[in-house]
């Protein structure tokens, strides 16, 4: 009851002072709306990242020639060869899928429409790996693969890049690859980017083609994917590449590797970092906000304190308890705090849709955080309001009646 | 008998530090105020008068002495009792008035009953009472810059009377009011007296001292000369 009186008594004293309240809460305001936007920033690439993972493909593993060590010294870049994929599909148990992987940038021409785009030498197995969908044709097969066909799965931008002609035309139309005729069997549905791989640029051929008739017979696979059933089978994968590739490349247990066996996750673990450094970076901001914030605060609140020295002291004779005097000034710092907090929120919110819109960065704003925002602008009120407080619930009251 | 008695104050004395002297500022005073007086404190100013005044009105503690307010000892409290008995036993009219400038005249009589956990309605009532009694009945929703001086004085004495006190404590109250205004506040109290409510004055004032019933000149800190007022016989 009396507790209700004394928030009345303090939202009194806020609107008495309407402009000054306002920008005294500035600061609060502010601090939250950077901490709003800092987790939207976050959260919104942290979904991105989880998307591109995702879309990566979250069960893969992706070999990639070592430095091959002999003694301590380096020897140079180590090779993967077609025999590596080979003895990985044909030994493994837990890999479901293996393809390798040889790419090149070619100039490709469709008519007179020309352009340089990636030519990606690959297994069928890649394709439903990645999940890739077709949006018109078909896949090539292993004996297709074997036969060393001339045969061309385009991404999605292909059609555009080529003269914009439409997919359907373009299945079954003859395009060449620096020069060599190719078939279009199949047109892929638009995949998206993870992370620096663009799949909707490139061209897939099959990876004994490539090898052959357009790479010169280069033997060199530039990597290696495998991809286990489920997430949870990556160790076991993991183990099995290892076995499988130091015999393959005759090297001892406890010898240094001359491969690098990495999942999709590790790869984007880089770009977590980027994201990591930005977040602590406006978290840095809103902790100096926040704090100038509430000195702020806790300036106006002593202002208001010795403003109101005669209030308090006709308070006091009346029969106003210290704990009265003092829940009285608190509950005016928590106010503008906590009114900050909530006007920090809209604009946290604000400010993460303009990101969004201009920017076109990912954005999301958890209710969580809005919640943890509002407590915490509360508190930075009580941690600041109570000094100011205590000087008022401590004030003399004959001092106080006099004070002029 | 002890429950007629409202004040008793047995070698009440304060000390003040200042500096390096100590200032002796009220020497032992007894006093006995019984239900139903109406006692004016005189003194020139030094006299102690004041120091006396806000140990009285329960403000100040004492350095020495003992002081019985309602048959309740009270010289020896806490702040937060102080506070207490301030808001149940005292009713304290000033001379500044000390009314809040941005509450209403029935807010300001309200006052004290919020800190006494008196629930919304009744407040209202009480506080309407009150100020009806002093004559403002239709001045309620004025706040106090738009009142007058002797409009501010009387709600001040609503709100003093507002928590039904054993004490009115009247420190100075014509202080800031012209000779007419401070007429009609004397004869108010005078009349609240009548009806048996206990008043203490502090006033520097003969003319105004003369409506109260008994004097208490203090000088040095020290009781000078205590009697009663010619008049009284009359009145009584």
């Amino acid at each position: 009851m009396l507790l209700f009186e004394i928030i009345m008594v303090a939202m009194g004293a806020v609107r008495a002072n309407v402009l000054r309240s306002a920008l005294t809460t500035l600061g609060i305001v502010i601090g939250i709306a950077a901490v709003i936007t800092m987790v939207a920033l976050g959260e919104g690439a942290q979904q991105r990242v989880q998307e591109e993972i995702n879309r990566m493909g979250t069960s893969i593993l992706t070999i990639r020639p070592g430095q091959q060590m002999w003694g301590g010294v380096s020897r140079g870049d180590a090779q993967l060869s077609i025999d590596d994929a080979i003895a990985l599909r044909a030994e493994s148990n837990g890999l479901l899928r293996v393809s390798p992987e040889q790419q090149s940038r070619m100039q490709v021409t469709y008519g007179r429409w020309n352009s340089n785009t990636q030519i990606m030498g690959v297994w069928p197995e890649y394709f439903e790996m990645y999940g890739h969908e077709l949006q018109s044709g078909r896949w090539f097969d292993q004996g297709e693969v074997q036969g060393r066909r001339r045969l061309a799965v385009l991404g999605a931008n292909l059609p555009e890049t080529l003269g914009d002609t439409p997919p359907e035309l373009l299945v079954g139309a003859n395009i060449q690859i620096r020069g060599i005729i190719f078939e279009v069997i199949g047109i892929l549905e638009e995949k998206g980017d993870a992370a620096w791989v663009r799949p909707d640029d490139q061209i897939f051929i099959p990876q004994s083609t490539a090898q052959y008739r357009v790479m010169g017979g280069r033997d060199r696979l530039n990597s290696i994917y495998a991809a286990t059933e489920t997430p949870d089978e990556l160790d076991v994968g993991f183990a099995e590449i290892d076995r499988i590739m130091r015999r393959e490349h005759r090297i001892k247990v406890g010898e240094d590797a001359d491969f690098n066996v990495r999942n999709s996750a590790d790869l984007l673990e880089t770009r977590n970092e980027a994201n990591r450094t930005f977040a602590l970076l406006l978290a840095g901001i809103a902790a100096i906000s926040l704090l100038v914030g509430g000195i702020g605060i806790m300036n106006i609140m002593l202002v208001s304190v010795t403003e109101r020295t005669r209030e308090i002291g006709i308070r006091k004779a009346l029969g106003a308890t210290k704990r009265a005097i003092m829940t009285q000034f608190l509950v005016e710092a928590l106010f503008l705090c906590t009114l900050g907090g909530l006007l920090g929120v809209a604009a946290g919110y604000a400010a993460s849709e303009a990101v969004t819109r201009l920017a076109e960065w990912d954005t999301s704003v958890a209710p969580e955080a809005v919640i943890t925002a509002i407590v915490f602008s509360a508190a930075v009120g009580l941690f600041f309001g109570l000094w100011p407080a205590r000087r008022a619930a401590i004030l003399d009251p004959i001092d106080a009646l006099r004070y002029e | 008998m002890k429950d007629q008695v409202i004040i008793r104050t047995r070698g009440l004395t304060k000390h003040y530090v200042l500096g390096a002297e100590t200032v002796r500022a009220v020497r032992g005073v007894d006093l006995v105020i019984e239900r139903g007086e109406f006692v004016a404190i005189m003194g020139p100013s030094g006299s102690g008068k004041s120091t006396f005044m806000n140990m009285i009105g329960c403000l100040d503690t004492p350095t020495e002495g003992d002081y019985w307010l309602n048959g309740q000892l009270v010289s020896d409290l806490s702040d937060d009792q102080l506070a207490r008995v301030r808001n149940r036993e005292i009713g304290f009219v000033f001379q500044t008035f000390n009314l809040l400038p941005r509450a209403t005249a029935l807010h300001n009589v309200e006052l004290p009953l919020i800190y006494a956990g008196v629930g919304s309605k009744e407040r209202q009532r009480r506080a309407r009472e009150k100020l009806e009694l002093v004559g403002l009945g239709d001045r309620m929703g004025h706040k106090p810059p738009e009142m007058s001086g002797g409009q501010r004085q009387r709600v001040a004495v609503a709100r003093a009377l507002v928590n039904e006190p054993a004490l009115l404590l009247a420190d100075e109250p014509t202080g800031n009011l012209d000779s007419v205004t401070s007429q009609d506040i004397m004869a108010q109290l005078e009349q609240l007296n009548e009806s048996g409510q206990t008043i203490l004055l502090v006033t520097h004032e003969r003319d105004i001292a003369q409506h109260a019933r008994r004097q208490v000149h203090l000088k040095d800190g020290m009781i000078e000369q205590d009697f009663l007022n010619e008049h009284v016989e009359t009145r009584a």
